[in-house]
């Protein structure tokens, strides 16, 4: 099993003998969905925490009253 | 006392605590190995000899596919759990583990259709493997949609669950669909079984991207299950000490 890099320069690797746009989209669409499985919880959990916090604030402020 | 552990395991409070330690783990190492296997199979790995450079798609979209089955046994499994036993827990498992399954089919479905053009002539033919992975995303909607169409959560999780079992069928027919259905989809290449028709040179990076995504999987789903704890637990004092932290 040999492994070296497979292209002669960055442009070969780029372009892949045509098939370059066809394995970019891939990786790119996969990238941005990987991220948005990430990055949604921590939004979500974000909001949570925001709304309940201004639940509370809320509850307090009637209270005094 | 036996028992002991599955009592624990059911408590929202004890996961949410416990899982806390495993995040940055999960998150550096499936980062880490995601980012190793791509540049092993995009730069180093080599062409394959019919299908040349299009074949580098190999390396995310049998990961992906792979684990939009897995994830489904992991929704419908945490259903049943969820119906057998009354495990508070695993329907919130269930819940995140929808629409992350859905992402992914999509993900193996896209990459599926983008490899298509180069090797086949053809975005999209509806062959056996190809249909039966538009129904598995059709079931992860289909779950995501019922969670938000009713307003009583104990009746969404079980209506839910229902169907995720019901759903469970179509998995063996994902898998089995290469060889009933031969048509243009080529069967498995790695084989636990017999030897792999996949060359080692493809088949180390594609072990590890499937490892990868794996503990990827495990990360965001741990991610989702804690928002989905803290809203269901909501009115506990230890869910109000971390809201009151931020």
């Amino acid at each position: 099993m040999k492994v070296a890099f497979q292209f002669a320069d960055l442009q070969a690797f780029l372009w892949m003998d045509g098939h370059g746009p066809y394995v970019w989209a891939c990786y790119a669409i996969t990238l941005a969905g990987l991220a948005l499985l990430v990055l949604e919880p921590r939004f979500q959990r974000k909001r949570f925490i925001k709304q309940q916090n201004l639940a509370r604030r809320r509850a307090q402020g009637s209270n005094e009253r | 006392m036996a028992w002991q552990w599955f009592h624990r395991l059911g408590s929202p409070k004890w996961f949410y605590e416990k899982t806390a330690a495993w995040l940055p783990w999960l998150g550096f190492i499936s980062v880490t190995l995601i980012l190793a296997g791509s540049i092993w199979g995009l730069a180093f790995g080599p062409a394959e000899a019919k299908q040349g450079n299009s074949a580098r798609i190999i390396y995310i979209h049998v990961p992906t596919a792979v684990l939009a089955m897995a994830g489904y046994y992991v929704m419908a499994i945490s259903g049943a759990i969820g119906l057998i036993w009354r495990m508070k827990l695993s329907f919130m498992v269930m819940k995140a583990a929808a629409p992350i399954g859905a992402v992914l089919t999509f993900l193996a479905l896209f990459t599926g259709a983008v490899w298509g053009k180069p090797t086949w002539g053809a975005w999209w033919v509806w062959d056996g493997r190809i249909t039966s992975m538009v129904v598995l995303f059709l079931l992860y909607l289909g779950i995501v949609a019922l969670q938000g169409a009713y307003h009583n959560q104990d009746t969404a999780d079980k209506v839910s669950s229902v169907l995720a079992l019901v759903g469970m069928v179509n998995i063996p027919i994902i898998y089995k669909s290469v060889d009933w259905w031969y048509t243009l989809h080529q069967p498995a290449t790695l084989k636990l079984t017999q030897k792999s028709s996949i060359d080692p040179s493809m088949g180390y990076p594609l072990l590890l991207m499937i490892l990868a995504f794996y503990l990827f999987y495990a990360w965001v789903l741990l991610l989702r299950t804690r928002v989905e704890i803290l809203r269901r637990e909501q009115k506990t004092n230890w869910v109000q000490d971390i809201v009151a932290k931020g």
